[in-house]
């Protein structure tokens, strides 16, 4: 099963455990994540469900392409990794 | 009387009391995070947070308990004939929380110009779509070093809750007597002198940067626009310059007397040209004769290579209209105790400074 990691950065505000979820795309993989866990949506998804602008996600070491639609497909032994674009001072 | 201040920073949110005589930080809440608006009455604070990578955040505190997180405003699934819209359907940040004059009534002022209703004191949230909606909005445009519109202001009247006046930066100011089933852009008299010249008396291209009104007599209103200070006396429906305001007309933020309409505090500063203080002075304008003449106080103001603006929110008045605080872009924080004659500066140096709000009962 695809396996989701989360940025520590988070922990600041909420638990993010790293989970195993079914899915066979980004979006049903990170569904499955919220569903658990919804007050994490908005962190990570705008009020579109798009991902936030400055989240960054790979899936398998790529940078997902379909930040909107949440489309990329994840194969079933594929790591997901949820982390921010550092930026600011 | 108010000995309790919340100050909202780029790097979190400031409890500051009054001790003995001296004001003093009392606690520090969200260290690191940027504060956009706060909200304290009755033993509650809201606290809205702007995560940057992590989106609009809302907080809220009941006396003693630990701070929960609450719901957030968001905005509903942009639908394909909106697609058009220059503006996000997404919450970019709480601007403002303002009490609503009925029990459990919020509103939320945001960018990118949404309006919010929350009638359970903060734990769910609606956007009021007929403002939303009005085709006037799609010309509204970003302010504040950003490319969205926001809220500035919204004043509920104390005698009629549903009685409110909306101030767009940018723009305008937007009223409604009907507890915002219906709106209409008001604010005649108004002049926006960076449009270009046949678009600078439109009401919907005002550039408000903050409305105030007194309490007592809310139908007298304040406004600390762009161009010019105004003032109203028929809520916000017809407005006059107030050319004798010095050392500028400029700023950001207003401040009205609770119960005096007559009389009402600035933060002037230089105009677009530098954004800075004239001449460097950080000073109050204060004027209690309706706008006629103005006092610049200075006491106990830095006067010397002072370059400390007060943004929009910055500056607050507590119920007595004696004491007023105010913080700037620089992490400067003052406090007067006598309507602004006499200023002491908090033995701090903040984040820069976003909001300020008294705690009141």
């Amino acid at each position: 099963m695809p396996k989701v990691f989360f940025t520590r950065q988070l922990e600041r505000f909420l638990a993010v455990p790293t989970v195993e979820v079914a899915g066979a795309t980004l979006g049903e993989a990170l569904a499955q994540v919220f569903a658990a866990n919804p007050a994490l949506r908005s962190y990570v998804l705008d009020d579109q469900g798009a991902l936030r602008q400055h989240v960054a996600v790979f899936v398998n070491g790529c940078p997902a392409t379909d930040r909107k639609g949440l489309t990329d497909p994840v194969g079933a032994d594929e790591e997901i990794y949820v982390f921010q674009a550092l930026s600011g001072g | 009387m108010s000995d309790r201040l919340y100050v909202g920073t780029r790097k979190g949110l400031f409890e500051i009391a009054r001790k003995g005589r001296a004001w003093d930080v009392a606690d520090v809440h969200f260290l690191g995070d940027p504060v956009t608006a706060v909200l304290a009455r009755g033993g509650v604070v809201h606290a809205a947070l702007d995560l940057g990578h992590f989106g609009a955040k809302l907080w809220r505190k009941d006396n003693a308990k630990p701070w929960r997180e609450i719901a957030v405003p968001v905005f509903p699934p942009k639908p394909e004939e909106a697609g058009d819209d220059p503006h996000p359907w997404t919450l970019g940040k709480i601007w403002n929380i303002t009490p609503g004059g009925s029990d459990g009534r919020l509103w939320a002022g945001t960018m990118p110009g949404g309006l919010f209703r929350s009638d359970d004191g903060g734990e769910s949230w609606s956007l009021v779509e007929s403002l939303w909606r009005m085709p006037e909005r799609l010309k509204w445009f970003g302010v504040a070093g950003g490319e969205q519109p926001g809220i500035s202001t919204v004043l509920v009247d104390p005698r009629d809750p549903a009685d409110i006046r909306v101030g767009v930066s940018c723009a305008g100011v937007w009223a409604s007597t009907d507890t915002g089933a219906t709106w209409r852009n008001i604010n005649k008299g108004m002049y926006n002198e960076y449009m270009p010249p046949e678009q600078r008396g439109d009401p919907n291209t005002q550039d408000i940067h903050q409305l105030a009104h007194c309490a007592a007599q809310p139908e007298v209103m304040w406004c600390q626009h762009h161009s010019a200070i105004y003032r109203s006396e028929d809520t916000g429906e017809n407005w006059r310059e107030l050319k004798a305001a010095r050392p500028s007309g400029f700023g950001f933020a207003v401040a009205a007397h609770p119960r005096d309409p007559k009389t009402a505090w600035f933060v002037p500063a230089t105009k677009d040209e530098r954004r800075i203080p004239v001449d460097g002075k950080v000073v109050v304008s204060r004027t209690r004769d309706g706008g006629k003449s103005f006092d610049v106080l200075s006491r106990g103001l830095p006067q010397r290579h002072a370059y400390d603006l007060a943004h929009r929110h910055a500056l607050a008045i507590d119920d007595s209209g004696e004491r007023l605080a105010f913080g700037s872009t620089s992490g400067g924080f003052w406090v007067s105790e006598d309507a602004g004659e006499q200023w002491a500066a908090l033995d701090a140096r903040l984040p820069p400074v976003s909001v300020v709000r008294f705690a009141v009962a």
